[in-house]
C-alpha cells in the first residue's frame, strides 16, 4: 500500500478515537456534581422505565425505541429520529451542548423533572455501549 | 521535489485540516444545532435560516417564518417549555436568536386569526391554510397512517424541509400526485 494510504488511514483512525472525548468531558462534569460511578445497565433500566403523562405512559424508548440502532419516531409528529447508537450514527455524542440540550428537554417531558447527574451519566454510558 | 513527495506533503497538511472540520472530530466547530449562539455579528441571514431549520426541524417540519405573523411567533417562542404538549426548551441565546429571525421574516398580521383562550397559534388553523387544503379528503391526511396530520407538511410536500410547497411537488403517500 502506498505511504499516502497508510497516512490517511492513521489520521482517520485518530479522529474517530478523538470523537469519544465529549462523553468523557460530560461525565467529568457529572462527577464534579457528586455522581458516579456510572453503569450502562442502570442507564438501560431508566431508558425503558415508564412514567405517567398526558396521553399515556411514556419512556425514552417511546420515541427512540429500545434498540438504539434503529430509527426512532416522534410519538406526536411521526418524524423519523436518526438512530442514537454511535455504532451506526457517528454524529451521536459528538457535541456536548447538543447532548445537554436534549437531556434538559426530554427528561423534563418524559420524567416530569430534570435528570440527575447520576442518571445522565448512566444513560450516556448506555447510549455509548450501543 | 518529485511528484510523490509533493502529493504526500500536501495530504499531510490537507487531511488533518479536513478531518478537524468533519462530523467525526470532537474538536469540530459548533454545529448549527448546538446550544451555543454563533457570533451575532458574523451570523448571516442564511446561517440563521440553517440554524432555524436544524433546531426547529428536529421533531417536525421547520415551518417557514412567513406562515405566521410576528405576534404568533413571539407567543410560541415564549412558551417553549410547553410547546404543543412537548418540551422544546432552548438556551437563552438560541431562543433570542431564533425569535428575532422568525419575527424578521414573519408573515403579514392581516391574515392572522388570534386563537381563543390562551392556546398556542396553529398554522393549520389559519384561513389561508384551510383555504389551500379544503379540497383534500381527510382520508388522505388525518386518515392516512403515513401522513397523520395536516401539520406534517413533509408527509406530502416533498420540498417542505427546504421551504418549497409547490403543488407540483406534492406526493401523497398511497395516493400519488395532487394537481388540480
Amino acid at each position: 500500500m502506498k505511504p499516502i494510504a497508510y497516512l490517511t488511514a492513521a489520521v482517520l483512525a485518530a479522529s474517530v478515537v478523538h470523537a469519544g472525548d465529549v462523553s468523557t468531558a460530560l461525565e467529568a462534569d457529572y462527577r464534579s456534581q457528586g455522581a458516579g460511578p456510572f453503569d450502562a445497565g442502570a442507564g438501560r433500566a431508566l431508558w425503558t422505565r415508564e412514567f405517567p403523562g398526558d396521553g399515556g405512559a411514556r419512556s425514552c424508548a417511546t420515541c427512540h425505541g429500545a434498540d438504539l440502532r434503529q430509527t426512532g419516531k416522534h410519538v406526536r409528529t411521526g418524524k423519523a429520529i436518526e438512530p442514537l447508537a454511535p455504532s451506526v450514527n457517528a454524529k451521536r455524542l459528538s457535541d456536548a451542548a447538543k447532548v445537554e440540550k436534549w437531556f434538559t428537554r426530554n427528561c423534563k417531558w418524559t420524567l416530569g423533572r430534570a435528570c440527575t447527574p447520576q442518571e445522565k451519566g448512566d444513560v450516556l454510558n448506555f447510549i455509548r455501549s450501543q | 521535489m518529485n511528484k510523490t513527495r509533493l502529493v504526500t506533503l500536501s495530504a499531510m497538511v490537507a487531511v488533518p485540516m479536513l478531518l478537524l472540520a468533519s462530523p467525526w472530530s470532537g474538536a469540530a466547530a459548533p454545529s448549527p444545532a448546538d446550544g451555543q449562539a454563533p457570533d451575532a455579528a458574523a451570523a448571516t441571514g442564511s446561517d440563521t435560516a440553517t440554524r432555524y431549520r436544524a433546531e426547529c426541524g428536529s421533531c417536525h417540519t421547520p415551518y417557514p417564518a412567513r406562515m405566521l405573523p410576528a405576534p404568533a411567533w413571539r407567543q410560541i417562542m415564549g412558551r417553549l417549555d410547553n410547546h404543543y404538549d412537548d418540551n422544546a426548551e432552548l438556551s437563552a441565546e438560541t431562543q433570542a436568536l431564533l425569535t428575532r429571525y422568525l419575527v424578521d421574516h414573519a408573515g403579514r398580521a392581516s391574515r392572522y386569526r388570534v386563537p381563543a383562550d390562551d392556546k398556542l397559534p396553529r398554522i393549520t388553523e389559519q384561513p389561508w391554510f384551510t383555504g389551500e387544503h379544503d379540497e383534500i379528503p381527510a382520508r388522505m391526511v388525518t386518515g392516512n397512517p403515513k401522513v397523520g396530520s395536516f401539520s406534517n407538511c413533509t408527509g406530502c410536500h416533498t420540498g417542505a424541509a427546504q421551504g418549497r410547497f409547490s403543488e407540483h411537488d406534492v406526493r401523497i403517500p398511497g395516493y400519488g400526485r395532487w394537481e388540480d
